[in-house]
């Protein structure tokens, strides 16, 4: 089911944003940066596939062509 | 009962999105594009099963299929535009907002020519 890929997303940021905290108290900057950027790239393309099929539903529907 | 499916996603994203929010607000700006791509998917044979019947209709209406093509497109672009529109809004940047607007207004006029010229071609007809 679709709503899945919501649970996912919040999942993700949650656990990214534990993770992010737990490197800055370690004192690896740049690390949690890095585990930043990597959660944003993978929920960015959840929400591209998502999108892509939102708009072919609305093109084919619409006969936007 | 979808009603109910649908309230229930958009009461546990905006959850998710008020959870998120400080920490994390490009993640909650992306939950908020999730549900409302969902919600739409959801609507999504509904629309389909409307959209037919309004066809059906115009076909025995003998209503030329050019128009309702242009009036569907017209809808499809509205839709979309605003769906784009409302994210960058969410998102704290009301001017790309406005931009993504202005050029939906301005594909929907350049759509919209074509039944202007139809009606202006009648008007011509009519007037001696």
């Amino acid at each position: 089911m679709d709503v899945d890929v919501l649970f996912k997303i919040a999942g993700i940021g949650i656990v990214i944003s534990i993770l992010s905290k737990v490197l800055d108290e370690a004192g690896r900057k740049e690390q949690a940066q890095m585990t930043t950027l990597v959660g944003v790239v993978i929920v960015l393309m959840m929400v591209i596939q998502l999108i892509s099929r939102l708009f072919d539903n609305v093109k084919s529907m619409f006969h936007l062509y | 009962m979808e009603i109910i499916q649908i309230v229930g996603i958009g009461l546990m994203a905006a959850v998710f999105v008020v959870l998120l929010r400080e920490e994390r607000p490009e993640m909650a700006l992306q939950i908020s594009i999730i549900a409302g791509t969902i919600v739409f998917l959801l609507m999504l044979n509904k629309i389909a099963s409307a959209l037919s019947l309004l066809q059906n209709m115009a076909a025995r209406a003998n209503i030329d299929f050019i128009f309702l093509n242009t009036i569907l497109k017209i809808i499809g672009i509205a839709y979309v535009a605003e769906f784009g529109a409302q994210i960058c809004r969410d998102a704290g940047s009301s001017s790309i907002a406005t931009k993504i607007e202005f050029a939906a207004k301005i594909i929907i006029m350049l759509l919209s020519i074509p039944i202007l010229m139809a009606v202006l071609e009648l008007l011509l007809k009519i007037l001696p």
